[in-house]
């Protein structure tokens, strides 16, 4: 068997980079450790570089097992932008808690897990790719040891991720069970239009196992807690790597695996779709705490994604796929923000960024467009993402697209309230808060992403047109 | 000036102001004001010049730029101005310039304040000159964030909370642009795939959508005419317009009252009308009615209204009742008469709020009962003031006579009884003009008010600049009617035929 190893190369780099990161957090003292997140974060950017060169180099290793066209690259590019702005824009945070090494290398290795799960083949490499996103997870969300609340985020985390790797598990063998193959490709081929109910249960437990990851409603519960509990870098990486992944996979699985079914599971993303949407945005209205708030509206922006699967065609994955790569920069944005305030203030409450327009006017900025990107105001890039989404269900959907549009309308009542308590309130603390280097270099990229996407999104646009054409060329 | 991108540089002086604003020091309020003086003039030099130099003969957009945007959604950046466009275009830097100046007495924190102003003009003056159906979506809610930060900063508390007024703003218009975006996206979707190939442009929308089934346009048309419609303040979607202007500072009023608005009713005429032209025909009767009911309801309503704003705010909701019998009667006349009444309220409107603005700021009340005599003490405050509601009740002579008059005419001969009820609501808007004029300016002078500073300086030119309009846009309308007219004729020719034939209600 000739295996291309040039293939792999992206995946390689990165387990060599998170082994390294753990070693070289052995060798250097304790006092001098936050240089790892420098190494960390260059070398997020080298494996980055690694995985646009090979842009082009698309096909099969082991047999179909693992999958790399440029659907697979395009999310891999999408992981590892994520994990990039996120060591870079929260280095302090990480340093106030110390065991960088760790960190970093549990960082690494959820990335890794990702972008294996995103070129996943078959079932195996799927739930390969998924217990190693996860298990990272487990150690990151509890990583503030010390505090309750973290370590209770943490034990519900691997409760629930458990949990739901079990139900996936055994939806995955049930599948296995009726077609006989693991396979993706193959497994498309034997599914048929007439199903038996053995597969059709197997379907359901899917939806519920990856309705976790992506922590669609009536799957969401743990979202919350687990995003109010832990590190807040951590959470920014969980709402936009781990969600990113699961859809990436759940794409695959879906419209690869079972477009058999497809009449028979349309229905239900359009109904899961919509509950999640509605969900969300209506439960963040009364929150206070800021993490809380950005989970909630994580829910509800789960939820437009899902609109992209409806459809299970072209459009629809170019949709998802255009999505989650703005989605990336709106998240990180406000996420960063809340870990820099964090740092400062040592406050989560929203009534504590009173006035927080006139201590830092780029953080409060990067807050009110990162928010309006999400309940998509054009002209950020949010607006883009969702005409692209609901454009594709217009025709069969359209009370989908009212329910979308209405309640992204409703969302901005509650991202507004946010943006009165920093523009309108006067500060109780007047220092201004300064920004380092890199928090600084993090918001403005998130910022003028949002931004240039959103004014001029033609050239991702057909970059993402190629990248969901190729997920039907195999 | 061939070649030379003109439209582009109006729509981003007032952004390249603002982008300098945020590297000026904070304290330095002269200087922040004068570069927003500056951005807001240059925008009005160059808008002036366009108006005048478009060639009316040739007609169809001119100044055109096109650049390709988006290819699979056939997007262009397209920007042109024809008849219709301009008079708005214009219109919306008059008064942003003028809002300038009425704000230039702000010192709470001025270089945010006047830095949300210019993304707030620049905003509303890419939807008149956007000629695709995309490009004019991202500038048509670029507006809501500014307006509502202005709002809730510098506004004013009274009987609503400023806080309640910019979220009542933002979330009327919000969900006025769910609907308006769900109709946009069907349409794009429906004449994709009749003609094949994307194209966002609003004549290659109006080309394709004649494709078109007869339910298709009506549904279609629907969606938009509610989300123009609560834009443009239609009633019963008008509640937002008087409380937020209420509660918003002067130059928000302005440029609310004065422009943003008739974002609504020029998308209805260049969007919904121009598109989906059997639509129209259909909705018509509802839009004549709701816009006569606009008229009434509102009249009424700023009879009782003792905050002056308040009587404006409805005043504002009457006229615009006007704009949509106009735009219901589907005749040229008519939409000759839509367009310029939006400019001359628009002219009107800001006047009135800079005025009240004004008032105050030296008095500390818009109440009516607590003011008097003002004439007296500021008569340069008064003449403003009497100019403005003149203006609201249709003197001849003033430039919203002959805008109101046309209207009637032409809705007159298609709706005979409700036009007679919109003209009885003249009678009610001189009755509150006049008596709000009478209370405000006239009678006993008080004499708290005897150390009161009449208008002086900067704050002289939103009066001389918007009263200039008013008067010569009175004496020679067919500076204004002319430049309409050769907007409306080819617009009008387009679809003439899909309105003869399409069904009625």
């Amino acid at each position: 068997m000739n295996v291309d190893l040039s293939l792999l190369a992206p995946e390689i780099a990165m387990a060599i980079l998170g082994l390294g990161v753990l070693i070289l957090g052995l060798l250097v003292p304790k006092g001098s450790r936050h240089g790892l997140g420098w190494v960390t974060a260059l070398g997020l950017l080298g494996v980055l570089g690694l995985t646009i060169s090979g842009w082009n180099n698309q096909g099969f290793l082991y047999e179909g097992l693992f999958v790399v066209d440029q659907y697979a690259i395009f999310f891999k590019i999408t992981f590892l932008t994520a994990a990039f702005l996120v060591t870079l824009g929260c280095m302090r945070y990480v340093d106030e808690m110390g065991d960088q090494s760790e960190y970093y290398s549990m960082i690494l290795f959820a990335t890794l897990g990702m972008m294996v799960l995103a070129s996943a083949g078959d079932f195996m490499t799927l739930y390969l790719g998924l217990e190693l996103m996860t298990i990272a997870f487990i150690v990151l969300v509890c990583f503030r040891r010390t505090e309750t609340r973290s370590v209770e985020a943490g034990i519900k985390y691997i409760l629930l991720a458990g949990m739901s790797s079990a139900v996936l598990l055994y939806g995955l063998s049930l599948v296995y069970g009726v077609t006989g193959s693991v396979v993706i490709s193959e497994v498309g081929q034997a599914v048929t239009t007439e199903p038996v109910p053995a597969l059709i249960l197997g379907v359901a437990m899917l939806v519920a196992g990856l309705g976790f990851k992506i922590s669609a409603v009536p799957f969401h519960m743990w979202t919350p807690d687990v995003y109010e509990g832990a590190p807040t870098p951590v959470t920014s990486f969980l709402a936009v790597g781990s969600k990113a992944a699961s859809f990436a996979i759940l794409l695959r699985v879906f419209v690869a695996a079972l477009p058999g079914l497809w009449a028979h599971w349309t229905m239900l993303a359009a109904i899961l779709s919509a509950v999640t949407i509605i969900v969300g945005n209506l439960v963040a209205i009364p929150q206070t705490n800021i993490k809380r708030l950005l989970a909630y509206s994580s829910i509800a922006q789960a939820g437009y994604i899902l609109v992209g699967l409806v459809t299970a065609s072209e459009a629809g994955i170019k949709g998802v796929m255009f999505y989650a790569f703005l989605y990336v920069f709106a998240t990180i944005g406000a996420f960063t923000v809340a870990a820099y305030f964090y740092n400062v203030t040592g406050s989560d409450e929203i009534k504590d960024y009173a006035g927080l327009s006139q201590r830092s006017p780029l953080m409060a900025a990067v807050m009110v467009i990162s928010m309006l990107s999400m309940a998509g105001i054009p002209p950020l890039a949010g607006f883009v993402g969702k005409f692209y989404l609901f454009k594709t269900i217009v025709d069969n959907y359209l009370w989908l697209a009212l329910i979308g549009l209405i309640m992204s309308m409703v969302s901005v009542y509650y991202y507004l309230r946010v943006a009165l308590v920093m523009y309108r309130d006067e500060p109780v603390d007047n220092t201004p808060i300064s920004l380092s280097g890199p928090v600084a270099l993090t918001l403005i990229i998130t910022m003028v992403a949002t931004l240039v996407l959103g004014i001029y999104p033609g050239p991702l646009s057909e970059v993402v047109n190629t990248a969901a054409h190729s997920f039907f060329l195999h | 000036m061939d070649g030379f991108p003109v439209l582009l540089t109006i729509l981003l002086a007032p952004v390249v102001a603002a982008v300098i604003m945020a590297f000026i020091p904070r304290e330095e309020h002269m200087l922040i004001k004068c570069i927003a003086a500056t951005g807001t003039f240059i925008s009005m030099a160059l808008s002036l010049y366009v108006y005048f130099a478009y060639d009316q003969s040739l007609g169809g957009l001119q100044f055109v730029q096109q650049i390709p945007w988006i290819k699979d959604l056939g997007v262009t950046f397209f920007l042109g101005v024809d008849g219709i466009s301009l008079p708005m275009l214009l219109l919306t830097n008059l008064i942003g310039f003028s809002a300038v100046f009425a704000s230039w007495n702000v010192n709470h924190r001025p270089r945010d304040f006047f830095i949300l102003l210019c993304l707030l003009i620049a905003g509303v003056m890419g939807t008149f000159v956007a000629q695709d159906l995309f490009i004019f979506l991202l500038f048509y809610e670029v507006v809501v964030i500014p307006i509502y930060i202005l709002v809730i900063i510098w506004g004013s508390t009274k009987r609503v909370t400023k806080e309640y007024a910019g979220m009542k703003l933002t979330i009327y218009l919000l969900i006025g642009s769910a609907f308006l975006l769900v109709g946009v996206i069907a349409l794009f979707m429906k004449t994709a795939a009749i003609s094949g190939v994307p194209d966002m442009s609003f004549t290659g929308l109006a080309r394709a959508a004649q494709g078109l089934s007869d339910f298709d346009q009506k549904w279609l048309f629907a969606l938009m005419l509610f989300g123009f419609g609560s834009l443009l303040s239609m009633w019963p979607f008008h509640s937002w317009s008087p409380d937020g202007y209420a509660g918003a500072p002067t130059a928000v009023s302005m440029i609310h009252a004065g422009v943003l608005k008739k974002i609504g009713g020029y998308g209805l005429i260049r969007i919904a009308l121009y598109v989906l032209p059997v639509g129209a025909k259909f909705w018509a009767p509802v839009i004549a009615v709701l816009g006569v009911c606009g008229v009434a309801y509102a009249a009424m309503a700023a009879l009782a209204q003792k905050d002056l704003k308040y009587i404006v705010g409805y005043s504002s909701v009457s006229h615009m009742g006007y704009v949509l019998l106009a735009v219901a009667s589907l005749n040229v006349i008519g939409l000759n008469g839509a367009v310029a009444n939006m400019f001359a309220h628009g002219i009107m409107a800001a006047l009135f709020f800079s005025t009240i603005g004004f008032i105050y700021e030296k008095t500390h009340t818009r109440w009516i009962p607590d003011l008097g005599g003002l004439a007296r003490q500021a008569p340069r405050l008064a003449v403003a003031f009497m100019l403005a509601a003149m203006a609201s009740l249709g003197l001849p002579g003033l430039v919203s006579f002959i805008p109101e008059f046309t209207i009637f005419v032409a809705s007159f001969k298609v709706y005979g009884g409700l036009a007679v009820v919109a003209i009885a609501g003249i009678i009610i808007t001189a009755l509150y003009a006049l008596r709000a004029g009478a209370n405000t300016l006239f009678g006993p002078p008080r004499p708290e008010y005897d150390s009161l500073r009449d208008i002086r300086g900067p704050e002289l030119v939103p009066l001389a600049v918007l009263g200039t309009v008013l008067v010569v846009g009175g004496i020679l309308p067919f500076l204004l009617f002319d430049m309409v007219n050769s907007g409306i004729v080819p617009l009008m020719a387009e679809i003439s035929g899909a309105l003869q034939l399409g069904g009625s209600f």
